[in-house]
């Protein structure tokens, strides 16, 4: 069974929970962006929450069903349409086949999922059918949807039409957004008043934000502490000896522009990193528009844990509530 | 040599052999990285050994941070008496130095650049006191590279030139990380070369362009039909210039999988290294001509 792309949108994706064990190769996890998003989209429609679904980006696809399916879209607020009549988000509602897929202006949010009863299944690579476009791995020819594209689908048959989840279980970030970040790695190679200043301005996402990295804008440059580079780091002082970089880590070349790496980031390089954004709110970095206004909250390992148990809370209710 | 262990948000921690780059400081992590993985500590999801550091990825659910900071600790004398000896190879990567591909790409991110003047190549020649580039060129070939890291992007390798510190090159990275470079582009940032094993952004100074594979996911490469990625920590690089001519003919062998690199197996030994550099290179380098 498969759907045909009339249209891709701006960014359409095969996304998973990712491809855990290669980053020490520079191979990185990839899989949804907003994973919460992803899981609760497969569990509308009955599928395992880390089945394969589309991951797209402002501008929905355009999909022509050959068989009959369940579809459900979460995330980013994308209404769909089936034939043209506007179908609910965060519920699962029936596409037969010959029908035609297709979505209304983004609202809110940046990435939407669509996940299709029986999952997507295109070939496993590495452990996941995530698109990892940099390195042509895993999706659909290790590349975004194109045109023409037929992409093959399963039957799970446990999808039922009119499933649900309530809007207390869905999390979108703020405006502005809020980022929590645990301060760390290099933190030490910028001064005191830098430090401060990260947190205390107003940053802006930039419009270079990709499933790699989200760069900020709009805050002060940052100041470094007076030292002698090491041998091997290069003259800038935001050069370091190349090292592996964490997931939600954040990078400021030259001190000017924070970067957040994410799903599909680099597995290391000579930036500097001043701490990382916590595991609890990497999926809100995925649903943040361009020129949103954002602050970095600094926060301790206990606040970040506390945070984390939250998630995997909210996660245990959104399971409870599709069962 | 100083370790330093930080966290790296709630799943990671980051640990600095040194802040410097140094042979001895990689093969501290290397092994430290080595006694981590057999040591099969729980939570542990991910080890990413780099140049003089290395990163643990593990789940908090399953460990708690302190605790994982405390394993990893209790594991660093374990990796200070590890043996400085790799049964490794030396690969002959042919370089097309001052090509047109990675010379268009730099001319389009000159507002990135430190000296917006030149080519990255005069920048480096000129900030390492060489007099001219051909100069330069020279050095970044004539003694045998080391490679210290794999990762950035996939299976692209770190490069660490196997001369003494005085004679070590070293150039900073962009000011601001280009979002395009070619693949392949042979770069170099801060002491390390590199060669990039797929198209995308980059922060490292663009020198040349090797025809040669070094990741196909699709492993139709022949030499990269056991796995996608040719490089691994420990392997050894002689970089050979080659002229556009010799450039062209070699692509086309790649392209048509009639290529093969050059490959010799050798044994690496830091003490025997360092007691004579130059003697010791000559037989790394040598080895290649008995392939």
């Amino acid at each position: 069974m498969t759907f045909k792309v009339l249209n891709t949108g701006l960014l359409t994706t095969i996304q998973d929970l990712g491809r855990p064990g290669y980053f020490h190769l520079g191979i990185p996890i990839s899989g949804a962006m907003d994973r919460l998003s992803l899981r609760a989209a497969n569990l509308l429609v009955g599928n395992d929450q880390g089945a394969a679904a589309l991951e797209t980006v402002f501008m929905g696809p355009q999909l022509e069903f050959e068989k009959d399916a369940m579809v459900a879209v979460t995330g980013a607020e994308l209404p769909p349409r089936v034939d043209g009549e506007e179908k609910p988000t965060w519920t699962a509602f029936k596409v037969k086949a010959g029908q035609v897929l297709s979505f209304d202006y983004l609202r809110e949010g940046a990435r939407a999922y669509i996940a299709i009863s029986g999952g997507i299944t295109t070939d496993v690579y590495l452990g996941s059918r995530s698109t990892y476009a940099i390195g042509a791995l895993g999706g659909f020819e290790g590349r975004a949807l194109a045109v023409g594209d037929m992409v093959p689908f399963g039957d799970n048959g446990k999808a039922k039409e009119g499933r649900s989840l309530d809007k207390s279980l869905r999390r979108m970030p703020g405006n502005p957004a809020e980022l929590r970040v645990l301060p760390g790695l290099y933190w030490r190679l910028i001064t005191e008043e830098a430090g401060r200043n990260f947190f205390d301005d107003e940053w802006k996402v930039a419009p270079e934000a990709d499933r790699m990295g989200v760069r900020f804008r709009g805050g002060r440059p940052m100041s470094f502490k007076e030292r002698e580079q090491p041998f091997g780091a290069g003259s800038d002082p935001s050069n370091i000896v190349d090292g592996c970089y964490s997931y939600g880590s954040i990078q400021v070349p030259g001190g000017s522009e924070p970067i957040v790496l994410h799903r599909d980031a680099v597995s290391g390089g000579g930036y500097f990193t001043l701490g990382a954004v916590i595991s609890a709110d990497m999926d809100l970095i995925g649903q943040l528009q361009p020129h949103t206004p954002t602050r970095f909250v600094k926060v301790d390992m206990d606040q970040a844990l506390a945070a984390r148990k939250e998630r995997t809370a909210l996660r245990g209710r959104i399971e409870d509530a599709l069962k | 040599m100083k370790t330093r262990y930080s966290f790296g948000g709630d799943e990671h921690i980051f640990v600095e052999m040194d802040e410097e780059m140094s042979l001895d400081a990689f093969f501290k992590s290397l092994s430290m990285t080595n006694a981590v993985r057999e040591a099969k500590i729980d939570g542990v999801t991910e080890v990413c050994p780099a140049n003089a550091s290395f990163q643990v990825k593990y789940d908090p659910d399953r460990i708690k941070p302190d605790d994982m900071l405390a394993e990893l600790k209790a594991l660093e004398h374990t990796a200070e008496s590890a043996e400085k000896r790799l049964n490794t190879r030396i690969v002959e990567f042919p370089v097309y130095y001052q090509d047109p591909w990675t010379h268009e790409t730099l001319m389009r991110f000159r507002d990135r650049h430190q000296d917006p003047s030149g080519s990255d190549l005069d920048y480096a020649a000129r900030i390492n006191g060489f007099d001219t580039v051909a100069d330069f060129i020279t050095a970044h070939h004539s003694a045998p590279w080391f490679v210290s890291m794999v990762g950035f992007v996939s299976g692209l390798p770190f490069l660490y030139q196997l001369v003494e510190r005085k004679r070590q090159l070293e150039v900073p990275k962009y000011v601001r990380p280009r979002t395009d470079t070619p693949k392949q582009t042979v770069g170099y940032g801060g002491c390390f070369s590199c060669i990039y094993s797929v198209r995308g952004a980059g922060g490292y100074q663009m020198f040349g362009i090797t025809p040669v594979t070094i990741f196909d996911p699709k492993q139709e490469t022949s030499y990269l039909s056991d796995f996608m990625v040719y490089f691994k920590p420990g392997d050894l690089v002689k970089f050979t210039p080659i002229s556009r001519e010799e450039y062209d003919a070699t692509l086309a062998e790649v392209q048509a999988n009639r290529y093969t690199p050059r490959v010799a197996e050798v044994e690496f030994d830091l003490e025997a290294f360092n007691a004579d550099m130059d003697g010791f290179n000559k037989k790394l380098m040598g080895a290649l001509n008995d392939v």
